[in-house]
């Protein structure tokens, strides 16, 4: 069984289609990229899967989006708990305004969690996880905007890791960071591959070819190609695919 | 040339402020300079008593015949007995008098004379030029009798009473009960506004609260006066419904549209990732309006209530009508009050310009605008933090 599955998926923002008829499979404990130009539906696509789509008004989806093959906009599916099975990273680093302690425990304290040991074990194990905390565990009471773009923006990953979900859904999180924060993202993402399964939305194709098993080609919301990433990178079956990857549109 | 322009009117709104601001305090400050009885009348006693100096509160009590010995005042043990110039009667005919009062004067000097205990109360010209009395020493308007004073008798003979507390404490009552109204209401139907409802009834509604700013006081007055004076005086079957409570429901609902649209505005200021990434983690949608909404504007959300308080503490027109100008200090919100606007509308077109009253109303002024700097320098702290993203 595959662990994220989408079939004949169709999305409206109002009368516009952005997705066309999308299926794709993702194993279990792999990396996958999404790439195409802006406004291909890439990013509408990745945000699917934990129904962050449903907070614009006025949209639809045709088709199912399955999570270990239960589709998340069954009837009677609690979106909370089914957001919880899915930790999401955003463009810019986006803490709260809390303690860096209190932005990674704020996942556990809205799912009812009060053992404040249990908190405690779960905010060190997730800040080790994103290879952050020997630069904040003297500072854990600090503001989350005194760290830099990059730290934030593994706290934000950590932030995704303490609520223990299954799938890691990152929509281009190094757009807005310096290259060696990029490379240090880039690494975790790698390192969490292990544990988890990761779709990475991203511009840059590089990237791309460097974090994941599969990737995705989007073009106005069609799936143009998806194949495994040196495949699609060195032998694109598709023209359009090679096209973009060589940087004659996009 | 039109750098010079702008300069000039910029400096000349300053100019104005300051002027006004001058003005006022002139005016105000002026009031301690002043006896608290009439101008052109005078206060006098025997010339065995004791006594030579009296407050206007110790006036006051001897004219309500609450203090009856001068003993009380730490002279002899005479019974006070209180002189008015119209008592003049008991004493003299018209004709010892005369018809154009040219023996008045010898007339009070032998009473005041006659009489150890007498206080006599009268204009200064019927004052004899070898008067055989004692003119008694009326202390100024002090700040303790101002500030400390409970009573608000600005026009009383012989003595005014400007004691500011009702007034003071009218005013705050008035503002608290009105924001303590106003605050959760405005907060829910912000919340509503930038968290929950769709862009189609936002786009409604919230031309319709601005709208509610643009309505002139006195329609607000007018509707409390008409509606919910009434209904207070059913509701809570009181003898008047023209009381704090009425007062502090229209300015309850003057202030929404300042709550409202200010603490919307800090809301939707909230950035879109930071309640995905809320939502992301499995917050519900209350759970994020109150863990991550509401502490990111909350310096925007206490800014709309300040300024909320202010529009409330300034109001003249509206309260005027509906809270019943009592002049007494509160015991409850369903008593009537009286606020410091209030009473300089009310009053200042019968005091005499100058005179005691008038620079009392200013100083009454000077109070108003001293707490409504306090609110606005309160504003100016909270949304400067807001701005170092101090949060």
């Amino acid at each position: 069984m595959y662990k994220l599955e989408s079939k004949h998926v169709d999305f409206f923002y109002g009368a516009s289609q952005a997705l066309k008829d999308i299926n794709i499979s993702i194993e279990e404990n792999t990396v996958t990229a999404l790439i195409g130009p802006s406004g291909c539906g890439k990013s509408t696509y990745l945000r699917l899967f934990n129904r962050m789509n449903d907070l614009i008004s006025n949209t639809t989806i045709k088709g199912e989006v399955l999570i270990d093959g239960l589709d998340v906009y069954a009837k009677g599916v609690n979106v909370d708990s089914l957001r919880k099975k899915t930790g999401m990273v955003f463009q810019k680093p986006n803490p709260f305004p809390k303690t860096i302690f209190e932005n990674v425990a704020y996942g556990l304290r809205v799912n009812g969690i009060t053992d404040e040991k249990l908190i405690q074990e779960r905010v060190e194990s997730s800040i080790k996880k994103v290879v952050l905390w020997d630069e904040v565990k003297d500072k854990l009471k600090k503001s989350a905007f005194e760290l830099s773009g990059g730290q934030q923006q593994r706290l934000c990953i950590a932030r995704a890791l303490a609520i223990q979900p299954s799938v890691i859904l990152m929509d281009e999180p190094t757009s807005a960071l310096d290259p060696i924060s990029t490379a240090k993202i880039e690494e975790l993402v790698y390192e969490l591959k292990s544990k988890y399964t990761i779709v990475i939305v991203t511009h840059n194709m590089q990237q791309a070819a460097r974090v994941s098993d599969k990737t995705a080609f989007f073009y106005l919301g069609e799936l143009i190609e998806f194949n495994i990433t040196r495949e699609l990178f060195t032998n694109p079956m598709v023209e359009r695919t090679q096209n973009y990857i060589t940087g004659r549109f996009g | 040339m039109i750098v010079g322009l702008l300069m000039l009117s910029s400096t000349i709104t300053s100019l104005t402020v300051v002027l006004i601001v001058f003005f006022l305090f002139k005016e105000g400050v002026a009031v301690f300079e002043k006896k608290p009885v009439e101008d052109g009348y005078t206060i006098v006693i025997n010339k065995n008593n004791k006594v030579r100096k009296l407050t206007s509160e110790e006036i006051k009590n001897i004219y309500d015949q609450k203090t009856t010995f001068w003993s009380q005042l730490g002279a002899k043990h005479d019974s006070i007995i209180l002189f008015r110039v119209e008592d003049i009667a008991n004493f003299y005919t018209e004709d010892q008098i005369g018809a154009n009062f040219e023996n008045l004067p010898s007339c009070l000097s032998s009473i005041v004379d006659s009489i150890p205990g007498i206080i006599a109360f009268f204009p200064e010209k019927y004052l004899a030029k070898n008067f055989k009395g004692k003119q008694l020493d009326i202390d100024k308007v002090s700040l303790k009798e101002f500030f400390g004073g409970e009573e608000w008798y600005p026009t009383a003979q012989p003595s005014a009473q400007l004691g500011v507390k009702p007034l003071i404490l009218g005013t705050l009552w008035v503002s608290f009960g009105a924001i303590l109204l106003a605050l959760p209401l405005g907060l829910a139907a912000a919340i509503y506004m930038s968290e929950i409802a769709d862009e189609r009834i936002r786009r409604i509604m919230k031309p319709l609260i601005e709208l509610l700013a643009g309505i002139p006081s006195v329609v607000y007055g007018f509707f409390g006066l008409v509606i919910i004076v009434p209904i207070i005086q059913k509701i809570f079957n009181l003898p008047v419904g023209e009381t704090g409570l009425a007062g502090s429901i229209v300015l309850g609902i003057m202030a929404l549209p300042t709550i409202i649209t200010i603490s919307e505005d800090a809301m939707r200021n909230t950035p879109r990732e930071m309640k995905e990434a809320s939502l992301a983690l499995g917050a519900s949608k209350w759970q994020t309006i109150y863990k991550i909404v509401i502490p990111y504007s909350i310096s925007g959300i206490s800014a709309a209530a300040i300024l909320g308080i202010g529009r409330a503490v300034g109001e003249t027109m509206a309260v005027l009508m509906v809270t019943g100008n009592a002049a007494v200090i509160p015991h409850s919100i369903l008593e009537p009050m009286r606020t410091i606007p209030a009473t300089i509308a009310a009053e200042l077109g019968e005091a005499p310009s100058g005179g005691l009253h008038y620079k009392a109303l200013f100083a009454l002024g000077c109070i108003l605008f001293v707490i409504t700097l306090v609110i606005n320098l309160t504003v100016e702290f909270v949304s400067s933090r807001r701005k170092g993203g101090n949060h």
